[in-house]
């Protein structure tokens, strides 16, 4: 990839992430936020390649503790706003509210 | 660590192209998660992305310490979904926080190992690694506070004088090694530690001063800079992937937190760089007229012989747990024919959408739930006003008192309904400490008491009418 390459990737990824958020209502701004949280828990495929290119001690323990951060953004992420999202349904489309604790 | 060599070109490509359906998914699950219709099958789609991104990543050319990789794997992943299952949907925003964070600290972590690794000097690929391994390792201390003191583990705002001057310091501090790192030829592993442990101090240093009530603001930014700091490892790493999905998180989560400050009345800077009630620590106006009470038996007859009924939720009631005896209230009246609305301000909850969320996990549907500029006009057709737990939201003074911190804050008009009742622990001010103006009208009673037990009260009270 060479950099000007990249430069375009990044200019287009920047106006899309603008764009897809320009509209949101209010009401989602909180499971948003979350769900853009975990996207970025995408940190966790260079994390592995990091670590999967280590080789002194202290490499491989950053390296470790990098996946383990990574993995938890990711699945953290996921789960919670899993959560908030599941609760949100209008009155027609009802069915009996999940049991959450 | 970008080409493949020409044997293994097909695991190359399949990689590619599995980054690039995977970056497909984010955006479209990104875009489905900003409708509520669609709102639940976005999180999918993007977890869809998510998996195949690092399945076919094991795969990558040259990779070894499979072992470790697989151990952090499984040991991040358990820890975050044990927690992330337990946590209560008040604490959503530290948690989100915490998560994030995290990422933040993986992308420093991936700077880190790749600057000892291959030393510096590379150019453009050595800065961006080094940007982001500063914004990373600010994102992940900051959010570390931010964490801690939603959490209540760190109850006061440390301020003291020269507070700027040492974040201004510590960002010298950090960014001075890693220019060297990028200019001097093969760099140093000195230059590397000094940049991300200056980078962690100025994280610690900026997230200190500020106040809980603007935490929020303060965790959406440190999402965007993750974001960012994550597209940043991406460029270092020549990984398409996590340049699109940091990028966009990054440029999305700019937006965010610019929405979210001006809910909240409040610029960016204003939230960084001084504390609450700086501005405006003095009494603000005296207000006149006194708090005249109610009992809940004359405010569930009122409820039930109403026509419409807006109510208004704030955090307070979040705390008492009351949402779900609010709901069965409102249900009860639903059924005797009143018209039942929720008026929710931007900054009800923890943060914007936090109180939608509490609803939600009530049961309330949320087209029942109007937003500030949705329902403000109806204030004027309502009978009663419900005020629970919420207090600066509904404070005419941000219309009138110029002097007034919250000055300018759009409000929800609530003393324009014909009747206001509030449901208040006590007499104190609210989280800004100004005394609400909206107390003392003619048309407001006041009913004390702990939400939950005051909506067990109602419920009563309205059943009791047959």
């Amino acid at each position: 990839m060479t950099g000007i390459v990249a430069l375009y990737i990044f200019m287009l990824a920047a106006f899309t992430g603008y764009e897809v958020i320009a509209r949101v209502p209010v009401i989602l701004h909180t499971p948003l936020m979350s769900g853009s949280n975990f996207v970025h828990g995408i940190v966790l495929v260079g994390a592995m390649v990091a670590l999967g290119g280590a080789h002194t001690p202290l490499e491989k323990t950053i390296g470790f503790i990098g996946v383990l951060l990574a993995a938890g953004n990711a699945v953290g992420g996921y789960v919670v706003t899993e959560r908030m999202l599941e609760m949100f349904r209008s009155s027609k489309a009802r069915t009996a509210a999940p049991e959450e604790r | 660590m970008s080409g493949a060599s020409s044997g293994l070109w097909s695991a190359g490509a399949l990689i590619q192209a599995s980054y690039f359906l995977t970056a497909v998914l984010f955006i479209m699950g990104l875009k489905r998660m900003s409708s509520p219709v669609s709102a639940r099958s976005g999180i999918v789609w993007a977890g869809a992305g998510m998996l195949v991104a690092t399945v076919v990543t094991l795969a990558y050319p040259g990779m070894s310490n499979y072992p470790l990789i697989g151990a952090a794997i499984v040991l991040g992943a358990a820890l975050a979904w044990w927690s992330g299952k337990r946590v209560a949907m008040t604490n959503m925003p530290q948690m989100i926080a915490l998560y994030n964070g995290m990422g933040g600290g993986a992308a420093a972590s991936i700077a880190a190992v790749e600057l000892y690794r291959r030393g510096g000097g590379e150019g453009m690929s050595t800065a961006l690694a080094v940007a982001g391994g500063l914004i990373g390792a600010v994102s992940f201390s900051g959010s570390a506070i931010a964490f801690g003191k939603l959490q209540g583990l760190i109850q006061r705002s440390i301020r003291f004088r020269g507070q700027q001057l040492l974040s201004v310091l510590l960002l010298i501090g950090a960014v001075l090694p890693g220019v060297l790192e990028v200019v001097r030829p093969g760099g140093s592993a000195q230059y590397v530690t000094g940049l991300l442990s200056g980078a962690l101090l100025l994280g610690l240093a900026m997230t200190l001063p500020i106040g809980g009530a603007d935490m929020p603001v303060v965790i959406s930014l440190y999402n965007a800079l993750t974001g960012l700091a994550v597209g940043f490892e991406g460029f270092a790493l020549h990984n398409a992937a996590m340049i699109i999905a940091g990028t966009v998180v990054g440029s999305a989560g700019t937006l965010l937190t610019q929405l979210m400050a001006k809910a909240m009345n409040r610029s960016l800077g204003n939230v960084l760089f001084s504390g609450f009630g700086e501005s405006g620590g003095e009494a603000a106006g005296a207000v006149s007229g006194s708090l005249k009470p109610i009992e809940s038996p004359d405010v569930g007859v009122m409820l039930a012989f109403a026509q419409k009924v807006i109510v208004v939720p704030g955090y307070g009631m979040a705390v008492a747990q009351a949402q779900h005896k609010i709901w069965e209230l409102c249900q009860l009246l639903i059924e005797r024919g009143v018209t039942v609305r929720f008026a929710i301000h931007p900054v009800a909850g923890r943060m914007p959408g936090h109180m939608n969320v509490l609803l939600a996990e009530a049961g309330v549907p949320y087209d029942l739930i109007g937003d500030l500029e949705e329902i403000n006009g109806e204030f004027e057709t309502a009978d009663v006003a419900l005020i629970i737990g919420a207090n600066d939201v509904v404070n005419p003074v941000a219309r009138t008192e110029k002097s007034s911190p919250i000055y300018g804050m759009p409000i929800l008009n609530a003393d324009r309904a014909r009747n206001v009742i509030v449901i208040k622990r006590g007499k104190g001010a609210g989280f800004s400490g100004i005394e609400n103006a909206l107390f003392y009208l003619d048309n407001t009673r006041m009913l004390y008491g702990d939400a939950q037990k005051v909506g067990a009260e109602l419920i009563q009270a309205v059943k009791a009418l047959g």
